[in-house]
């Protein structure tokens, strides 16, 4: 057998894989899009918080999980596109996808100014400045009257798209925050498949090794940081087009670290993990904290301590250890 | 011959300790040397100064009459150097496709993906497997395809052997052997000595940072007294 004929054998284990993820995709989506027919009003509500945070999970996974560089920052890109966006909303246009670009305009700017000297840096000194970096945005927000300081930016209208008529009911929000939501997450999973993206995880696994090929690490770095950066604003801009008010609550520190909880809890560097992990984030602090009497923190910081212990490598590990048993079996 | 490698009066070290203590060692194009000396005499060093990995305190290191002492590694390896480090260190976390991938330049003219797939087809056969999934050998014919694909005119081949066992390093003398005719100089840096002798033209041998001799493998290999002296052995 050549060569040739070993590696097409080999990779005929690799169409059946991946039809089956394609399978459980769609059926995923089929799901999610159908949740509006059958779920009322508050669950609906409940889920589209949870896809336009999920976003922002999504650029602190591309961050984290995939280049390895644990941020804390993220929060400050996904205030900045939600400021923007509703800015936008009252004094410009109702359009959600005009809104939409304006976000992911104002995280990618934000990131690109204040990325170049976080990517300089590395582990608990990255992790630092982006803290910083984040708070600093979010006194910005809390004390500047432009954006209603601490009162926050309310009395943004509903969202509309293409001319039509303003999206009242939460179904169709949640459909447009779906479709976007989707949109980025294919667009976030088709740059770690690149070649860029095995740049990253190259970056990640040893850095001088990198440099050894020739590559320059810092450039690729800060290249993932404003992108993510603008994958964070457009999350904002979501989150906006749904609840129609913006706080400086919404980029400060505990939102940033809810994000960082729900890569762990999830699996860094999965994409898909760290999206579970946003929704059991924001369930147990949202919804289950008043059945256990606003001990939601509390709740949050137990998972967080079992799946340390008991998935080290999150939800997506588990599957992964599943899926490799099962080959392995078979 | 055109050396691709001129190394003169070159001092490095680590946090102000000094370890090359003027090195001067020339490669001619298309040239085996090996690098031979104890533990600790600065062979590790000496790889990591010439690229770039280290930064030197002075001296030249000149790549094929380009001055590259002090650059960036980025630079040293777009101007056609690689290293397959000590201890094989590929990207545990990626497969094989992508380790070899990540080297691949586009518009190759020598080292192709193909063409490293054929000259080893094991890694051909294992290309979806994880890095940390390998064995010690096929680490490291993946980090040697992986310089390969650099395209380089120098390899850097620090302790190829280590860790293997000895039908594995005859697997990887052989496949070394097999790029002699490809116009490729190198530096390597061993402990075994018969795969040393094997593989390169010329040996040189460091002591205390600096290169005490220099000579035609098949000299140093006849005289034992002085293969004694130098290394301890023989």
């Amino acid at each position: 057998m050549s060569a040739a004929e070993r590696t097409q054998a080999v990779d005929g284990i690799r169409p059946r894989r991946t039809a089956g993820k394609a399978v459980v995709a769609v059926a995923v989506l089929l799901l999610l899009a159908a949740a509006p027919l059958v779920l009322g009003a508050y669950p609906v509500s409940t889920m589209t918080r949870i896809l336009a945070f999920a976003v922002l999970v999504l650029s602190v996974d591309l961050l984290t999980g995939v280049t390895g560089l644990p941020t804390l920052g993220q929060a400050a890109y996904f205030g900045a596109g939600a400021y923007t966006a509703a800015l936008v909303g009252i004094h410009l246009t109702s359009d959600a996808s005009v809104q939409l670009l304006a976000g992911l305009v104002a995280g990618l700017v934000t990131a690109a100014l204040t990325g170049w000297v976080a990517v300089r840096a590395r582990g608990v000194v990255f992790l630092m400045l982006t803290l910083a970096i984040g708070e600093s945005v979010h006194q910005v927000a809390d004390t500047w009257s432009v954006v209603g300081a601490s009162n926050g930016l309310a009395g943004m209208p509903p969202i509309t798209l293409f001319g039509g008529p303003p999206l009242l009911a939460a179904g169709f929000v949640y459909w447009w925050v779906l479709a976007a939501a989707v949109v980025v997450f294919a667009a976030v999973a088709l740059v770690v498949r690149s070649p860029y993206g095995r740049t990253l995880r190259g970056i990640r696994d040893n850095e001088a090794r990198m440099r050894a090929l020739g590559y320059r690490p810092a450039l690729a770095r800060y290249g993932v940081f404003c992108l993510a950066g603008a994958v964070a604003g457009t999350g904002g801009a979501l989150w906006a087009a749904h609840a129609r008010f913006v706080s400086p609550g919404d980029l400060g520190f505990e939102v940033a670290a809810l994000a960082l909880l729900s890569v762990v809890i999830g699996g860094a560097g999965s994409l898909w993990g760290p999206c579970l992990g946003a929704a059991l984030v924001l369930l147990v602090r949202d919804n289950l904290s008043a059945a256990v009497g606003g001990h939601g923190p509390l709740v949050l910081g137990l998972v967080f301590v079992a799946v340390v212990f008991l998935l080290p490598r999150g939800v997506a590990g588990l599957a992964a250890g599943i899926r490799r048993r099962k080959e392995g079996l078979s | 011959m055109t050396d691709v490698l001129t190394v003169a009066d070159l001092r490095a070290g680590y946090a102000g300790s000094t370890v090359l203590d003027g090195v001067d060692l020339s490669v001619p194009a298309g040239s085996f040397v090996a690098l031979l000396g104890r533990n600790g005499a600065g062979k590790t060093t000496f790889m990591h100064t010439v690229m770039g990995l280290v930064k030197p305190y002075s001296g030249s290191v000149l790549v094929a009459g380009r001055e590259l002492a002090g650059a960036a590694t980025h630079t040293v390896a777009r101007s056609g150097v690689a290293i397959v480090p000590q201890g094989r260190r590929v990207f545990a976390p990626l497969t094989v496709a992508e380790n070899l991938g990540l080297a691949a330049r586009r518009g190759a003219r020598t080292w192709t993906l193909e063409r490293v797939y054929e000259l080893m087809p094991r890694l051909a056969e294992r290309r979806g497997h994880r890095g940390d999934q390998l064995s010690g050998g096929e680490q490291q014919m993946l980090a040697i395809g992986r310089a390969l694909l650099r395209e380089p005119r120098l390899l850097l081949l620090d302790e190829p052997s280590d860790g293997l066992a000895p039908a594995v390093v005859d697997q990887v003398a052989e496949l070394l052997e097999g790029l002699r005719g490809e116009g490729i100089a190198a530096v390597l840096v061993e402990q075994d000595l018969h795969l040393a002798f094997r593989l390169a033209d010329e040996v040189a041998v460091m002591q205390k940072g600096r290169i005490v001799h220099r000579g035609p493998t098949a000299d140093f290999r006849a005289d034992r007294t002085r293969a004694h002296a130098l290394l301890g052995v023989g």
